[in-house]
């Protein structure tokens, strides 16, 4: 019951992009394309949950019993390099074109708050392993929802008559704000 | 490469482990002085040192709060009790309340949240003089007559308008804490 | 480029965050009130500074291949520098900021500094650069938090002038994504003009 909670906080009333400003900059850049923006949810999803495994992992058996917790920041977004790396070369092996697709997002997987961001919060917030998996799994989740939609809105929006001004980070950014006052609404879930 | 690699790794390991030996008691030093801020707050005037004389009782739930009690020279003249509820709106709330002996609450204040602003918000004060606030109708109150649950829920508690999810949680932390100091016998 | 014109270019033509459109993330999280903002941006550029200058100096013996993990460290080390000090000597700053000081790291800006700049300039003009941007991001910042704070909540500073609430949504989520979206629209009208 309590990860029911878990999950649907953190997909919909917390959503790590519209309510906690979490991987603004990859929800900017990718989601002119629905397809892309599916496949860069999948490459995150795998990620972010590998990433607060291994974070976790790490922090409880190496930086606490060692009283080097303030190695966290250093260590974490190591781990999340490397995790990035390998992901890379995987998707290479196994999918050329959603790797081609997806292009110099994937190394900026590293430098998506979403994921160092997730890794850390669940330490802050005292989950155990499995809850921060799940909670890993959801923010992902939530991510790839706000990315989908936003990337369904702008490619309608390719085709309305914006402002030249306001022509494509500034009118995103705006229909973002929109779409955060319709998540707000989750509010009376929990 | 493995030269440079070791030579980065050893550099920084170093300056932080300094910078941290550095830091650690102006650490220390502000985190007391903000618990004892907030200690300040919330029992009536005292003479000793409530962080010394700190001691933990349990919930009943499982877990333990921190009591730090006031003292007037001997005399007990208040208990502060460092609670919490995770089912605030935005998750995780920390108070600090106050009680007198006789289990009265003194008064209480919120150390650590992330809700709503504007709405849930409105649990700790805003700066305005003169206005009442939502934490004035627990002070004085002792919850063994007074019901901490708001009113929509069959208690005494006027919840913040629109905000009744952090009004709720904030009654369950007060709850909490006055629990714990009675399971511990001290009211 | 004269080091003046490195200096400044972080202010307008090419703002970090209002025309790069880098590190929108803390930008977007921080900027509820002008101090908030302000204080985020002086922390990162903290960091931007010490970072270009560690990168500018070590750039001859960082191999290719490692250049980016390498740098991630040095950020990474630059940023629990912050983390502690601002801990220890400016706690409520360092609770109100709270993750996001030490996601400075995954900042792109300091990042893209550092690959972009540092590894290739010298000592001077990388500190010169991570100066402005680090500079003009704060700008923006406290421009946007400053916005954000009147709009939303009739005080600056912390300075109340109105009685009660104003525009709300300004201090929530969607008050910052609508409102940083008009400062770029106002700032690419700037730039395109002049």
């Amino acid at each position: 019951m309590e990860y029911i909670l878990l999950i649907i906080s953190a997909i919909f009333v917390n959503n790590v992009v519209l309510a906690q400003f979490l991987g603004v900059c990859p929800f900017l850049g990718v989601s002119n394309k629905v397809n892309t923006a599916i496949g860069m949810s999948g490459a995150v999803t795998f990620v972010m949950v590998l990433a607060t495994m291994v974070t976790y992992l790490i922090h409880v058996y190496v930086l606490i019993p060692m009283g080097i917790a303030f190695m966290q920041t250093i260590t974490f977004i190591l781990v999340i390099a490397a995790l990035v790396q390998m992901v890379e070369i995987i998707l290479k092996k196994i999918s050329q074109p959603l790797y081609q697709s997806l292009g110099i997002f994937l190394p900026l997987i590293t430098t998506n708050c979403a994921v160092l961001g997730v890794a850390i919060l669940v330490i802050k917030k005292n989950y155990n392993l499995a809850e921060g998996i799940v909670y890993g799994a959801a923010t992902a989740i939530g991510f790839g929802l706000a990315l989908v939609i936003l990337a369904g809105i702008r490619e309608q929006l390719e085709l309305a008559d914006v402002p030249s001004g306001m022509k494509g980070v500034p009118i995103s950014l705006v229909t973002a704000g929109i779409l955060a006052l319709a998540f707000m609404g989750f509010a009376g879930l929990v | 490469m493995v030269l440079s690699l070791t030579l980065i790794s050893v550099g920084a390991s170093a300056s932080l482990g300094f910078v941290y030996e550095l830091t650690k008691s102006p650490i220390e030093i502000s985190m007391l002085n903000r618990k004892l801020e907030a200690i300040k707050q919330v029992v009536p005037a005292f003479t000793n040192d409530p962080n010394e004389e700190m001691f933990r009782l349990p919930t009943g739930e499982g877990d333990s709060l921190d009591v730090y009690p006031a003292k007037n020279g001997e005399e007990i003249v208040g208990y502060a009790v460092t609670s919490y509820t995770n089912n605030g709106f935005s998750g995780f709330i920390r108070f600090a309340v106050g009680f007198t002996p006789d289990g009265t609450i003194y008064n209480i204040t919120v150390l650590e949240h992330k809700e709503t602003p504007g709405l849930g918000t409105k649990m700790v004060p805003d700066g305005t003089p003169e206005k009442p606030e939502f934490k004035d109708q627990f002070k004085g109150k002792n919850p063994a007559e007074f019901t901490l649950r708001v009113k929509k829920d069959g208690g005494q508690v006027d919840a913040i308008t629109a905000a009744t999810i952090s009004s709720r949680a904030y009654c369950e932390g007060v709850q909490r804490a006055y629990n714990t100091l009675e399971k511990g016998g001290l009211i | 480029m004269n080091q003046m014109q490195n200096f400044t270019k972080g202010f307008l033509k090419e703002n970090p965050i209002l025309v790069l459109v880098l590190g929108t993330c803390p930008t977007l999280a921080t900027t509820s009130s002008a101090m908030n903002g302000l204080g985020m941006g002086l922390a990162t550029t903290f960091v931007l500074i010490g970072s270009n200058v560690v990168i500018a100096l070590m750039k001859n013996i960082i191999p290719d291949k490692v250049r980016i993990p390498a740098f991630i460290v040095v950020i990474a080390t630059f940023v629990t520098i912050v983390d502690l000090v601002m801990q220890a000597y400016v706690p409520a700053l360092y609770v109100t900021l709270g993750i996001f000081i030490p996601l400075i790291v995954v900042n792109c800006i300091v990042l893209g500094r550092a690959e972009a700049y540092a590894s290739k300039n010298t000592v001077w003009s990388s500190f010169v650069d991570g100066a402005g941007m680090g500079l003009g991001f704060t700008l923006a910042l406290g421009v946007l938090g400053a916005v954000r704070e009147i709009l939303g909540g009739g005080s600056i500073f912390g300075f109340k002038f109105i009685e009660g609430d104003a525009i709300l949504v300004f201090i929530l989520a969607p008050g910052a994504f609508i409102a940083l979206g008009y400062m770029i629209a106002v700032v690419n009208r700037i730039n395109k003009k002049a």
